[in-house]
């Protein structure tokens, strides 16, 4: 785990879905490396299998073929339980649709990800009102998501990402759910931690948003196109 | 800890729809309740009976003569004879019919039993003032009677029947005692009859013999080798002619009705025991509608690092703690009814403590049970299917 190997190496990612007997091949071989602190933009049209990539770089899934490195760890023969302890410690996922608990309050969603980690419940209330201090939330721990607006939603949902101190963000569309505006914060914050020495994955089908990255990867019909780094 | 957080959530999902929750549980509390309630029922019951026919007295047996052909009864002589059988200890022939009691312009229809003097040994029946009726009476067959404690008020209201005068079917007695208060027991009041001189009832009855006959044995343990000794004989009397006579011994019949009773008992249970089954099927069917409510909680819980025995833990606990808590109300629900059965209705009840457990330890394994499958359906799902859906 030294931090001169990359945090993801991909090598030759191959994946097939067998819909209704027939096998479509999704990912036709994509290899790429990912460094620390990296902010990479993955964009690609729908269909492109730029969503089964996220899947198999946030672990909740495995690919047919090729070999993934995630933090020096080799994927592949990871069991399912082994693939959740990866995804809690290692990754936080930032969703299109917030994917927040509707029954939870804003500081008991955030603080979910480290019951699964075992950590006592002052460690998670600490480590929680933290997390949700970074996006500027303090204010509204205790309310519900429903009590709250598309985008402090999706900064509940980046406290949760954040709680667990994860080398990884994976942001799946952030700002799909959300107005320009308030999609336009969304994105700021995000670029801010990416400041902070987060390493970023941003994964769009909107070009404006992928050139707030520093890198762009290109995805087209499972394969990669095009790999640039933006000028800032 | 981590069973520690999983109760928590448990409970949280559960509080946060108490109504549905309620529901599912009615299935459990209502089986619950209703096995301890017709068990403590049951059981009461059973041991009203079975006092009743231990103060029979265990050593007792009683003969009824039907008879066949020409012979449908005993002589007084004869059954008297009975004695004479090894083990037994007293005989006590009875004779009885009904006659109408006049004392004044007050009346009443009461039965009427011709007695020996041993009945008060045999029967442990003793008068209360007066005196019993003795040998001499028989004897000489004298019109003197015993009253039963109601009857006397019937006839005589607070005034002391001892010394007075009652006509039977018009003819004078001599009430000599005052017989104590029993109450009832299997053949009815105790306290409503008067009871004459065998040889007097021979005649005024005009009953050709004796038809009953209560005889007790030296002790308990030998009751059973004087019936086979009473029945040969009586065999020999009536030429072994079929249902002439029956013996009932109430130390069988106790173990008939405790067989009874048992079966009775198991029976319900086993009724109560099926409504626990479909409280269960209750259980599951609610738990797997709430897996596939929350197949996307499921999905985000285990993206953020849920493991599968983190999503089984959480809805095997849930159901548990459904229907344990189910269970709970069950038990109090059916000790209430079991108290208010035996406080407003004359039966008896008695709470069988094992009973009260087991129900309570059954609810929670059918929780365990029927949460198992939609539990591991909740560990097993994948996450990026529990994701997609929408």
């Amino acid at each position: 785990m030294s931090s001169a190997a990359p945090l993801i190496r991909v090598e030759n990612m191959i994946h097939r879905y067998t819909m209704a007997g027939e096998s479509m091949t999704i990912l036709k071989g994509l290899s790429f490396t990912i460094e620390h602190g990296e902010f990479v933009a993955i964009i690609g049209p729908s269909g492109s299998g730029k969503s089964t990539l996220m899947n198999m770089l946030g672990c909740l899934d495995v690919a047919n073929e090729g070999d993934y490195f995630l933090d020096g760890q080799e994927i592949r023969k990871l069991s399912d339980n082994k693939l959740a302890q990866i995804r809690n410690e290692k990754i936080g996922f930032i969703f299109q649709n917030f994917n927040l608990l509707p029954k939870l309050s804003a500081i008991e969603n955030v603080e979910l990800p480290l019951i699964y980690r075992g950590l006592t419940h002052k460690e998670r209330r600490e480590a929680a009102r933290n997390s949700l201090i970074r996006v500027g939330l303090e204010e509204r721990m205790d309310h519900r998501p429903s009590e709250l607006s598309g985008g402090q939603q999706q900064r509940v949902a980046i406290a949760r990402a954040l709680a667990g101190t994860p080398p990884i963000l994976l942001a799946d569309e952030p700002t799909g759910a959300l107005d320009t505006k308030t999609g336009q914060e969304v994105l700021q914050m995000i670029r801010e931690l990416n400041q902070q020495g987060h390493t970023i994955i941003l994964i769009t089908h909107d070009l404006e948003i992928a050139q707030q990255a520093k890198r762009i990867i290109r995805i087209q019909d499972g394969n990669l196109v095009e790999d640039r780094r933006n000028a800032l | 800890m981590m069973l520690f957080q999983s109760m928590k959530m448990a409970m949280k999902s559960i509080l946060s729809s108490k109504i549905r929750s309620f529901l599912t549980m009615l299935g459990i509390i209502i089986g619950v309740s209703s096995v301890i309630a017709l068990v403590s029922i049951g059981q009461g019951t059973t041991s009203q009976i079975t006092e009743s026919l231990n103060s029979l007295g265990t050593n007792q047996l009683t003969v009824n003569i039907t008879g066949r052909g020409a012979t449908t009864s005993l002589t007084y002589e004869e059954a008297l004879a009975l004695g004479e059988i090894e083990g037994v200890d007293g005989v006590s022939p009875v004779i009885s019919g009904n006659v109408t009691a006049k004392k004044g312009t007050e009346n009443t229809t009461v039965s009427v039993e011709g007695i020996t003097p041993s009945y008060e040994t045999v029967q442990d029946f003793h008068v209360q003032s007066g005196r019993f009726l003795l040998d001499i009476d028989t004897e000489y067959r004298q019109k003197v009677a015993l009253i039963g404690s109601d009857t006397a008020e019937t006839l005589f209201g607070t005034e002391d029947p001892v010394g007075q005068n009652v006509q039977l079917n018009g003819r004078s007695f001599k009430i000599v005692g005052l017989l104590e208060s029993k109450g009832s027991s299997l053949g009815g009041s105790n306290d409503e009859k008067i009871l004459i001189p065998i040889s007097t009832a021979e005649r005024f009855l005009q009953s050709k013999g004796v038809r009953s006959i209560t005889v007790t044995t030296d002790s308990a343990d030998i009751v059973t080798d004087v019936k086979a000794r009473l029945e040969a004989s009586l065999d020999k009397k009536f030429n072994y002619a079929d249902n002439s006579y029956s013996v009932f011994d109430s130390q069988e019949m106790l173990e008939t009705v405790s067989e009874t009773s048992d079966t009775l008992s198991m029976a319900l249970a086993g009724i109560a025991g099926i409504s626990l089954l479909v409280g269960g099927i209750g259980i599951m069917n609610i738990m797997i509608v709430s897996v596939n409510e929350r197949t996307r909680e499921i999905g985000i819980r285990k993206a953020i690092g849920a493991k599968k025995l983190n999503i089984l833990l959480q809805f095997m606990i849930e159901s548990v703690v459904l229907s344990g808590f189910g269970g709970l109300i069950g038990v109090g629900l059916g000790l209430f009814i079991s108290w208010a059965v035996g406080h407003y209705s004359t039966m008896n009840v008695a709470t069988d403590w094992n009973m009260v457990a087991i129900s309570f330890i059954f609810s929670l394994f059918i929780g365990v049970v029927f949460g198992m499958m939609p539990a591991n359906k909740a560990a097993r799902m994948r996450p990026i299917n529990a994701l997609r859906n929408d």
